[in-house]
């Protein structure tokens, strides 16, 4: 909402951004998280008014240019969820943190699922089952992430 | 907890509409941008400015490995660097060395093939680009390199290393490119298989260390250490550059197609520079149709363009082979052929698509059988 807290949101998304697409070796690459995707969900469900959708279209706009196959997708896929987590934010915000992941679990096979349409839509389908494999890693790191990143929104 | 970010007595749609609207709005705004991404490539400049927005983040990102390989080769001993200057001057002697006689050789092949003079090589330009960042999932393979349409980079430019094909750019931006690499799941490279001349397909496998050549017959003349070179098909890459080496060949008598895989001879791994190259649009082994693969555009219509130049050589012959001499010795020998083909719907589109003109070929015959196929046995004994 205000100038500070837009700009912790915009440093942990560039944090985020940057863990997303610093390289890591094949093998472990399936596993790391979308980063992105839980600071987007962190920021709606957590600060709706200065995160939201605008931030979920920007935040997929910056990971279309960084890995996408066609300009719009992440940006749909991540409005998509952040406008789910702030329509549903004061509930998930009243749950504990391992309920938390529970509900993040489907967040990300939604984000997920948009993508891999997408991606079989405009003729790039890519139907290995790694694809799949974030939603869950990501899930399992959302108790810490939103630790970490409830910190660095200066609210810990 | 503390409603952190909102003010309680305020509604959340204050400004901007509510979320569902400002939803809407978003998703209808990225989904004019895929149309346009996808479709009219309008927002070619919009990318171009995005790819050159993104680059910082992108050296900075890279910059802990390109400062420790700074590091070494500053601190690198006098002993070290001597070792290398000894090996490279060795090794540039015995590549003049084999230039000269290959010069001498292409005299000779320019004589043989009745041209006046030796044509000119195929690559007209190279320029050595360094990798700034190398992306090597299973799901999508490649690497941004430093040079970009301020250097002339364009879309749908070959990238080779001294060991073979790399991959061809996709993205330009100013000062950067990224590089599609030959072992990525969505690129597939028209090939030839150096030893037979056969030609085929060589896709990304979903391993970062192979290619797959799934429209090859499980009769097709392939071993193991065949050296596969580009075909020159497809518009993208010049004829006759090293691609990739047979590894595994697997044929299964129930499957109507060979599973071979081939090993990428390009070390990307262990490459820090690739070469970026340009060539003669006039020479004879330049790609077919340069004009051709711009509008498809990077890999999808590459793709497109190998599988329809598949499809006729899987589906034309069948017809003009029952209709032309449609006696009885010829239909037996097409006929074990039929349920094989017709059966291999699943490995993708070529097969599926000699489908249905296999079908009617096979409604063809019987009508086409009894009628000048009854004569031939009596006429032949």
């Amino acid at each position: 909402m205000s100038v500070d807290s837009r700009g912790r949101m915009l440093l942990a998304a560039l944090v985020a951004l940057v863990l997303t697409v610093l390289p890591l070796p094949a093998w472990l690459d399936p596993f790391r998280p979308a980063f992105l995707v839980l600071t987007v969900l962190f920021w709606s469900v957590y600060a709706p008014r200065t995160g939201g959708v605008a931030f979920g279209f920007f935040a997929g706009l910056a990971l279309d240019v960084f890995q996408g196959p066609i300009l719009g997708e992440h940006a749909l896929a991540l409005s998509l969820v952040s406008y789910l987590a702030v329509r549903e934010h004061q509930r998930i915000r009243s749950k504990p943190a391992f309920q938390q992941a529970l509900i993040v679990l489907p967040a990300l096979v939604v984000y997920e699922f948009v993508l891999f349409a997408i991606d079989g839509w405009s003729g790039h389908p890519v139907t290995s089952p790694l694809r799949w494999v974030h939603t869950v890693t990501g899930a399992l790191v959302w108790p810490p992430a939103a630790a970490i990143l409830a910190y660095g929104a200066g609210r810990a | 907890m503390a409603a952190f970010g909102t003010v309680p007595g305020r509604p959340l749609q204050g400004r901007g509409g509510s979320p569902g609207f400002r939803f809407t709005v978003y998703a209808l705004l990225s989904v004019v941008a895929m149309y346009l991404d996808q479709r009219q490539h309008y927002i070619d400049q919009v990318r171009y400015v995005l790819q050159a927005a993104a680059y910082p983040i992108q050296l900075a990102v890279n910059s802990p490995p390109a400062a420790w390989a700074w590091l070494r080769e500053t601190f690198a001993t006098r002993q070290a660097l001597e070792a290398e200057n000894r090996r490279l001057r060795a090794s540039e002697r015995e590549l003049q060395l084999r230039s000269m006689r290959y010069e001498a050789l292409e005299r000779e092949n320019g004589e043989l093939r009745g041209l006046a003079t030796a044509v000119p090589p195929v690559a007209d330009r190279w320029l050595p680009a360094e990798i700034v960042s190398i992306q090597l999932s299973s799901l999508r393979q490649r690497l941004l390199v430093d040079r970009g349409a301020l250097n002339g980079v364009f879309k749908g430019q070959a990238v080779l290393d001294e060991h073979g094909l790399i991959g061809q750019t996709t993205h330009v931006g100013p000062w950067s490119a990224e590089v599609i690499l030959i072992t990525d799941p969505e690129h597939a490279v028209p090939v030839r298989v150096e030893r037979t001349g056969l030609r085929t397909i060589a896709v990304g496998a979903a391993d970062t260390t192979s290619l797959a050549l799934p429209y090859l017959p499980a009769n097709a003349d392939v071993q193991r250490g065949d050296l596969l070179v580009t075909s020159g098909l497809g518009g993208v890459f010049p004829e006759g550059y090293p691609v990739a080496r047979v590894t595994e060949v697997h044929r299964d008598a129930v499957q109507p197609l060979a599973q071979v895989r081939a090993a990428p001879l390009a070390r990307v791994d262990t490459d820090s520079e690739v070469m970026l190259v340009w060539f003669r649009p006039d020479h004879p082994a330049a790609p077919a149709t340069p004009t051709a693969a711009t509008p498809g555009g990077g890999s999808l219509g590459q793709l497109r363009q190998g599988n329809v130049a598949m499809q006729p050589q899987a589906a034309k012959p069948r017809p003009t082979t029952s209709a032309a001499e449609p006696s009885a010795p010829a239909a037996g020998s097409d006929a074990p052929a039929r349920p094989a083909s017709s059966g291999n719907s699943p490995p993708a589109a070529p097969p599926e698509t000699a489908g249905p003109s296999d079908t009617s070929a096979a409604n063809a015959s019987p009508s086409d059988a009894p009628a000048s196929g009854t004569p031939a046995p009596k006429g032949q004994p």
